[in-house]
């Protein structure tokens, strides 16, 4: 009977049954996900073939297409994924604080802000570049707005969980003096949370410089409204420059803000 | 050391606002707290406080001695009760009046809760926050006046050096001293003291007292002390408040508390020995 007692066994039989479960399962969903997907063997083995071609095409790149439009839009990318980013934290701020549950203790404004900021993160950069062309027409304006609108959601949510993991004490000690509620917020929730804003915003920037290269492709300005023209006329040797622009732009966004985190935190 | 020493002669001899210590006395009555609906932490306590001089509340954890300082500023919403000082019943006080009340109550923490990406400096201008609108501490134009007495407090708390060093270089007794400037900075007329050695080894924690009871004393500003340590209660306060079970159940002089008060506050007796 002790004996019985005392033997150990990593999972329960029902948890052995559950887990049985969950593989059988995860193998039926790959099956059938093959088949709706409806894969074409002669482009499969085709593949190997078409990317040398494409290699072939791309190469020796046209560097003279740098000069004559790259350059241009990727200076416009960049003010897009900088203003983008610079308006979203603008935004995203009073958003952030009005989520956090500590700061701003009234359930359905927890609830409201944080249905905007889900809102904001569930349309994707391009769909909202759709929408901002519609409206203002083609061009740099609507990329801004898109990265901006994209961005709230990110920065608010981050920003809002990084003020709900302050510290309570100096909150508390400078209630207790007497301060009115903005000196608590900036003196006792801000010096706590700014090493995370930063980081957050900087995170975002080094994001949004790859998204805005894309924004192009359905006409909201930037490098990829040269990667659509190259792409249509089939120009590959141009595609190739501009695809390797996008690469040394996000290596070097990447270092600048790896850089800049190891400074401020 | 030498500071704080010749304070509390100062403090002994010269009491010189003995009138103003009508204006700082606390009444308290019949005040209840209930954390969870039908389970009262505090039942009706009565208490009155002089406007002068530490008293004590000691206690087992958890018998609501935090709780009852914390009703006072109203860090805790009481359930019940009245709390009168200055003319006022503080438990009823709302918005821009209960911040006003709040300035003249300092307040010092067991884990000190100074702002620690800030400067000493700041931290003890934090004390004046009450005073001065939002939008001129976030361009820290602070009063001239109130910076030099943040240097003078400084001095006599021992850290005139530091006043440019992060909080969160300091160490626990230096946490603590700019903890207890900070309140002083505030002009209190009561200081409210929750476990403030609790965090702290045995010497620190007699430092601190002796700095405390130094800088209240000069200023005569009565203070109302949560503490563990029954030893440092005796040694400091003029008045002890033993509470068990959320009543008061010895209210006295140091002088007079007896082992026998001690098991009826904390139970037991194997521990006395």
């Amino acid at each position: 009977m002790i004996a019985d007692q005392r033997r150990w066994e990593r999972f329960t039989p029902r948890e052995r049954l559950l887990r049985f479960t969950f593989y059988l399962v995860a193998v039926a969903a790959f099956v059938v996900s093959v088949q709706t997907v409806e894969v074409i063997p002669e482009f499969l083995y085709d593949a190997p073939e078409q990317v040398v071609d494409l290699f072939a095409r791309m190469w020796p790149m046209d560097l003279k297409y740098y000069p004559k439009a790259v350059h241009a839009a990727l200076i416009e990318t960049l003010h897009i994924a900088t203003l983008g980013t610079i308006l979203s934290l603008g935004l995203a701020l009073p958003v952030g604080i009005l989520a956090a549950r500590n700061v701003v203790p009234v359930t359905a404004i927890n609830q409201f802000a944080k249905l905007v900021l889900v809102s904001s993160r569930s349309v994707n950069s391009l769909v909202w570049a759709l929408l901002f062309v519609a409206v203002f027409g083609p061009g740099a304006l609507a990329g801004t707005l898109a990265i901006a609108f994209r961005s709230i959601g990110f920065v608010g949510k981050l920003f809002g969980e990084a003020l709900e993991e302050a510290n309570r004490g100096p909150v508390e000690a400078l209630t207790a003096a007497g301060a009115p509620w903005p000196s608590v917020f900036l003196k006792a929730y801000w010096p706590q949370v700014q090493p995370a804003f930063w980081s957050i915003a900087l995170f975002r920037w080094d994001i949004n410089i790859r998204e805005s290269a894309v924004l192009g492709l359905v006409g909201a300005g930037g490098i990829g409204v040269a990667l659509d023209t190259a792409l249509t006329l089939l120009y590959w040797d141009q595609v190739a420059v501009v695809l390797a622009t996008i690469f040394a732009v996000v290596i070097l966004a990447e270092i600048i803000v790896t850089t800049i985190r190891s400074r401020i935190i | 050391m030498t500071a704080i020493g010749a304070m509390t002669g100062a403090a002994a001899n010269g009491s010189g606002q003995a009138g103003m210590t009508g204006t700082r006395s606390l009444s308290i009555r019949g005040l209840t707290k209930e954390y969870v609906r039908g389970k009262p932490v505090l039942r009706g306590i009565s208490l009155d406080i002089a406007g002068q001089g530490i008293t004590a509340i000691i206690g087992p954890s958890g018998t609501g001695k935090s709780t009852l300082i914390r009703c006072i500023n109203r860090l805790v919403e009481p359930t019940a009760g009245e709390i009168w000082f200055q003319g006022m019943d503080l438990a009823r006080l709302r918005g821009r009046s209960l911040r006003e009340a709040r300035r003249r109550i300092g307040m010092v923490f067991q884990e000190y809760n100074l702002v620690e990406r800030l400067s000493v400096m700041e931290n003890l201008l934090c004390g004046r926050l009450g005073y001065i609108s939002p939008v001129r501490a976030w361009l820290r134009r602070f009063d001239p006046a109130d910076i030099e007495r943040a240097f003078e407090l400084l001095d006599i708390v021992g850290l005139g050096a530091f006043a440019t060093q992060r909080a969160d270089a300091l160490s626990g007794g230096q946490r603590q001293r700019v903890g207890i400037a900070r309140a002083v900075m505030q002009r209190p007329d009561l200081l409210l003291a929750d476990e403030p050695t609790s965090s702290l080894d045995p010497k620190t924690s007699v430092e601190i007292m002796e700095l405390m009871a130094g800088l209240t004393a000069q200023h005569d500003i009565p203070v109302i002390l949560n503490i563990h340590n029954v030893e440092l209660a005796k040694r400091f306060a003029a008045r002890i408040v033993g509470m068990a079970g959320g009543h008061v159940v010895f209210d006295g002089l140091p002088a007079d508390l007896r082992d026998d008060h001690l098991k009826q506050i904390y139970g037991g007796e194997g521990w006395l020995e």
